[in-house]
């Protein structure tokens, strides 16, 4: 396993430095696909700038990075390259731990025999750890993200150590590292439940509203991440003494102020909207991300794991500044659920979808600000296609989880009561 | 939904699909191209209208008498322009100042990559005179221009003394609320692209050129004029630009606007309009019009000084005067009324052009084709290469998991290893850097060992990488262990299917008429081909189809089309012409067509001809 992630961490290592040195280097962190204003690495600088003059970094409306985060780089600045150069390499190496032992204590329950080829071999699960970093590293999203030096590679890397404390089960690094996620980024919170989920199954405690042990650890929990978190905003008002950021950074996602053209859905629309109307939209826009957290916790309380990629995944899509460094963190997890690809309808349809529309991007913003031929609607229709498709990818391995569990529980080949064969329809 | 999520409408509309495909691609492409042509018949198409207001409903009057007097300034310029021997910079400066103008000079060097030899150039010097008339109505923030080539021989003469008289007739007029700026460039359009660069403080493609003095406010539009005779008897409209863009249709509406109100004979293409569409000749003047705007699209060159301005947002046109045998004559007065009317009504622009179309094609000048009806046309030959994939994904799984129910059953075939496919994509890509970048970093060694001159040499070291590049199938085994399988080309051939819709389609969306012709000769290979056909015939088809033959072919039908056909020599030297062209057009101007032929298009082909010969 080691020389194949040295080579692999070699390759990726020399692709972004090749890139660092070419003249893609000032391109990359131009194009509104791989930058938002909250992780552009041209606003942090600004911030760094204004800090180091004594002003607070959150005059003037550029800089949306939290306090935290403009400290670190306080300090590590003349190595910033190397810096997303190293967390790239984290999530890589987090993601590359955290699947080793998950999901095998699930599978050795006994299912019906002809299942057996519906659960995965030792073998199998062996690489799953390497193809998972190897997606991340190699993804061209994620290789745009870094160089472009976007901080979106920073959230990764927290969410990712995140996932890997909950996997290894130690709840109190799980809750800080989910509140260093939220404390960034506000959408993480949804992540709670599932962490939670996969902690209490862990200890083997039932969910279940009557037992005293469930409420004991869910409150502990709870108590961590909401400690942890108080903890954070504290220290970034005695860094900064005051509570600016608190509107300039979550007000800022929250509010949706800055409409630059990004892969998301809010910017058209937005822009598009008349005044008055705006808080109620972005009340249901927003509402979007955290609403499916409910029933998708009880569809899936049995599979916490599966829950985390549905969340990041419904993140990544509904968020209000959207880049494809965020798509590359949930796509990171693809290869992890490769033995549903049977039982994927739509895989073809949507990778063509999502291939075309990643190479659509650039050409139509040509069109549209340079050529002046084209306008905002011709890259409005590319991120709404985007945004269906990647929907379509999700709800695909959503449907394709759920069909698989109902074959492990019911058998591979259903008998209709006839005796001819049957087959699933979802309606 | 239900399609998508129920598995037996699936499978039947899946069965339908693969079963049916040949001939639904053949159908598609025949549709195509039949949608294609029918952009020219004349119920299809919509008359041309004025969308801009305040062009459209404000009455201007032309009165500009002083015809007689440019052309006398034009003789005067073309004396001087002789005894200097190029560009007579000081007379027009003193001839520009004492009409009241502003004027500075900008001098400008160029070394070309290799000589040109249509143009006889290599080391370009050159100075543009510019002179600026200061809007008096309005605070100078935005301005016209009206440009003129200074150009080699006796030509043009006219156009710059038409220029100055229009000058010096503005001056006294007191409407105009946009700085107007009269340019003379020299050396056409590498002039062009340093004044432009210069204006604009901008350096894309390493030009030397010193700075603008002074500038007027951000141009709304311009206008390249082009006479060369007293009197013409029609003036021909040209609008495509770099890389296949077009100004705003409302431009050439503006034109034959004033056209129709002056009464002077306009061209488009160098055809007239006519009136009997229903006829088979009419129909076919109208589809040779829009063939000849398709392939000069396509070309992505700048066909006139005005293609350098559509790349800084700027609405422009040249207009050409042409002088043939016909009776009806027109002289320089009534195209300067024309000139003027059309810089009055610009003047009254409030914001950028933009409420008409920008891409558009033109069978006449009066009518149009909007994207929305040219782009089925693409889309039906696009759709077959999608077909395809599909096709070869459903071949693909022998349980094949994207379409049919999961449950079928049946062991995963073990998939062919990535090596066998990435090797070929890796070579070709290869390939094409070397035909990007080759020729004109071996011309040196060329010319030393070959009696050839830089341009031949050039031109001769690109088809010959071009057709190296077909010995690569045979290398690409070589490099693989093992033999490859079938699963092995039908993953290639479904990379290089996806591969070639996704190029297709961005070159289509900024330069429709590229697209389609690159679709319209690869589509058939790209669909039909597999290691089981019959070597030397398809082998003979594919290189029959492709990107440079079809060059070839463009070259004569263009001949063709503008009534001078060609021998096959001649059009084997004008092929040799049009590729020196297209690598200069891109290293001086930045023009796509070359890069994306060599980097993309071309290494597309060839993983497609790896397919015809794997093993």
């Amino acid at each position: 396993m080691a020389a194949p992630l040295t080579l692999l961490l070699i390759v990726a290592v020399t692709i972004r430095a090749v890139l660092f040195r070419s003249s893609l280097a000032e391109l990359i962190p131009e194009r509104v696909e791989v930058v938002s204003p909250l992780n552009a690495w041209k606003r942090v600088v600004e911030g760094l700038a204004l800090l180091d003059l004594g002003v607070s970094p959150y005059a003037g409306d550029v800089f949306h990075e939290t306090p935290l985060i403009i400290y670190f780089f306080h300090f590590v600045i003349d190595y910033a390259e190397i810096v997303f150069m190293v967390m790239t390499r984290l999530v890589g190496c987090v993601f590359l731990l955290q699947f080793r032992k998950q999901k095998y204590a699930l599978e050795a329950e006994r299912y019906p025999l002809d299942c057996l080829e519906l659960i995965r071999t030792p073998k199998e699960m062996y690489y799953i750890p390497l193809k998972v970093a190897m997606f991340y590293l190699l993804n061209p999203f994620t290789i745009l993200s870094c160089v472009a030096k976007s901080t979106c590679g920073l959230n990764n890397a927290v969410i990712a150590l995140f996932i890997l404390c909950t996997v290894k089960g130690s709840s109190l690094m799980s809750a800080i590292f989910l509140a260093l996620a939220t404390y960034q980024s506000i959408y993480p919170l949804t992540l709670f439940a599932p962490a939670l989920l996969y902690l209490l199954q862990r200890l083997y405690i039932p969910v279940n509203w009557q037992r005293s042990s469930f409420w004991l650890f869910t409150t502990q929990y709870t108590f961590m991440y909401l400690g942890s978190l108080c903890v954070m905003v504290c220290l970034s008002f005695f860094l900064l003494s005051s509570w600016d950021f608190l509107s300039s950074v979550y007000g800022f996602i929250l509010s949706v102020p800055d409409l630059t053209p990004n892969i998301g859905l809010f910017w058209y629309f937005f822009a598009e909207m008349f005044e008055h109307f705006r808080l109620f939209f972005i009340c249901v826009f927003q509402i979007n991300v955290f609403f499916y957290t409910i029933p998708l916790s009880i569809k899936l309380k049995e599979h916490p794991i599966f829950l985390i990629f549905m969340q990041i995944a419904i993140i990544s899509i509904f968020k209000s500044y959207p880049t494809v460094g965020d798509i590359a963190l949930y796509m990171a997890f693809l290869p992890a659920w490769n033995h549903l690809y049977r039982f994927l309808r739509n895989i073809f349809l949507v990778s063509v979808v999502l291939l075309a529309c990643s190479a659509l991007f650039p050409v139509l913003w040509h069109l549209w600000i340079y050529a002046g031929s084209a306008n905002s609607n011709f890259y409005y229709a590319i991120t709404l296609l985007f945004n269906v498709a990647q929907i379509l990818l999700v709800s695909d391995y959503f449907y394709a989880y759920l069909r698989r569990e109902h074959h492990l529980t019911h058998g591979l080949y259903l008998k209709r009561k006839d005796g001819s064969e049957a087959t699933l329809v979802l309606k | 939904m239900g399609l998508l999520s129920d598995p037996n409408r699936r499978r039947a509309l899946t069965k339908l699909l693969t079963r049916l495909n040949a001939p639904i691609c053949v159908m598609c492409y025949l549709a195509g191209v039949a949608w294609f042509m029918g952009l020219a018949f004349e119920p299809f198409t919509l008359r041309t209208y004025m969308s801009e207001n305040a062009m459209g409903s404000t009455m201007v009057e032309e009165r500009f008498p002083a015809g007689e007097r440019a052309l006398a300034t034009g003789r005067e310029f073309a004396a001087h322009k002789k005894k200097v021997g190029g560009m007579p910079v000081d007379w027009l400066v003193k001839t520009m100042q004492s009409r009241g103008l502003e004027v500075f000079t900008q001098s400008f060097t160029r070394k070309l990559p290799f000589p040109d030899e249509n143009k006889e150039r290599y080391m370009v010097r050159g100075t543009n005179v510019y002179g600026i008339l200061r809007a008096p109505r309005a605070p100078r923030t935005e301005a016209l221009v009206l440009s003129a080539p200074c150009s080699e021989g006796n030509n043009n003469n006219q156009a710059v003394g038409l220029l100055l008289g229009l000058a010096q007739y503005f001056r006294s007029q007191i409407h105009w609320a946009k700085d107007i700026i009269f340019l003379v460039n020299e050396h056409d359009l590498i002039g062009m692209q340093a004044w432009l660069e210069g204006y604009h403080h901008t350096n894309t493609t390493g030009g030397d050129w010193s700075p603008l003095q002074g500038r007027g406010g951000s141009i709304q539009a311009a206008l390249s004029l082009e006479l060369s005779s007293d009197v013409i008897t029609s003036l021909d409209l040209v609008l495509e630009g770099l890389n296949g863009q077009l100004p705003n249709l409302d431009l050439a509406n503006l034109f034959y606007a004033f056209c129709q109100k002056i009464g002077v004979l306009c061209t488009i293409q160098g055809k007239l309009q006519r009136n009997d569409w229903d006829t088979t000749s009419g129909y076919s003047h109208a589809a040779q019009t829009m063939m000849l705007m398709v392939l000069k699209q396509a070309s992505g060159r700048p066909w006139g000084d005005h293609g350098l301005f559509l790349r800084y947002h700027i609405e422009a046109a040249s207009i050409r005067g042409i002088n043939s045998f016909r009776q009806y004559k027109t002289d320089t007065t009534t195209i300067g009324r024309l000139l003027e009317g059309m810089y009055r009504k610009l003047n009254n622009l409030l914001e950028r052009l933009h409420q008409s179309y920008f891409f558009y094609l033109m069978p006449s000048l009066s009518r149009f084709v909007s994207i929305g009806y040219y782009m089925p046309a693409f889309g039906l030959l696009a759709v077959i290469l999608l077909l395809r994939a599909l096709d070869l994904w459903v071949q693909l799984g022998a349980s094949p998991p994207g379409t049919e129910d999961g449950v079928a059953g049946g062991v995963q075939p073990s998939s062919p290893g990535v090596l066998s496919i990435l090797t070929p994509v890796v070579i070709s890509h290869m390939t094409g850097v070397a035909l990007y970048t080759l020729p004109i970093l071996s011309q040196e060694m060329a010319v030393q060992h070959f009696p050839v001159s830089e341009t031949e040499a050039v031109v001769l070291t690109a088809i010959a990488i071009y057709t190296a590049g077909l010995a690569l199938p045979h290398n690409t085994h070589r490099l693989l262990q093992g033999e490859g399988t079938e699963e092995g080309w039908r993953v290639l051939k479904l990379v290089a299917l996806l591969y070639l819709a996704v190029l297709l389609g961005c070159t289509a969306l900024i330069n429709f008429s590229l697209g389609f012709i690159l679709a319209l000769s690869l589509v058939p290979i790209a669909a039909f081909i597999t290691p089981h056909t019959p070597k030397a015939l398809s082998a003979a088809i594919m290189v029959l189809l492709s990107p440079g033959c079809t060059l070839l072919y463009c070259v004569f039908v263009f001949q063709e089309l503008q009534e001078t056909p060609v021998s096959l020599q001649d059009g084997w030297m004008l092929f040799l012409s049009v590729i020196s062209q297209g690598i200069l057009d891109h290293a001086l101007y930045g023009s796509l067509v070359y890069p994306l032929l060599a980097l993309l298009i071309y290494p597309c082909w060839l993983l497609l001809w790896n397919i015809l010969f794997w093993k």
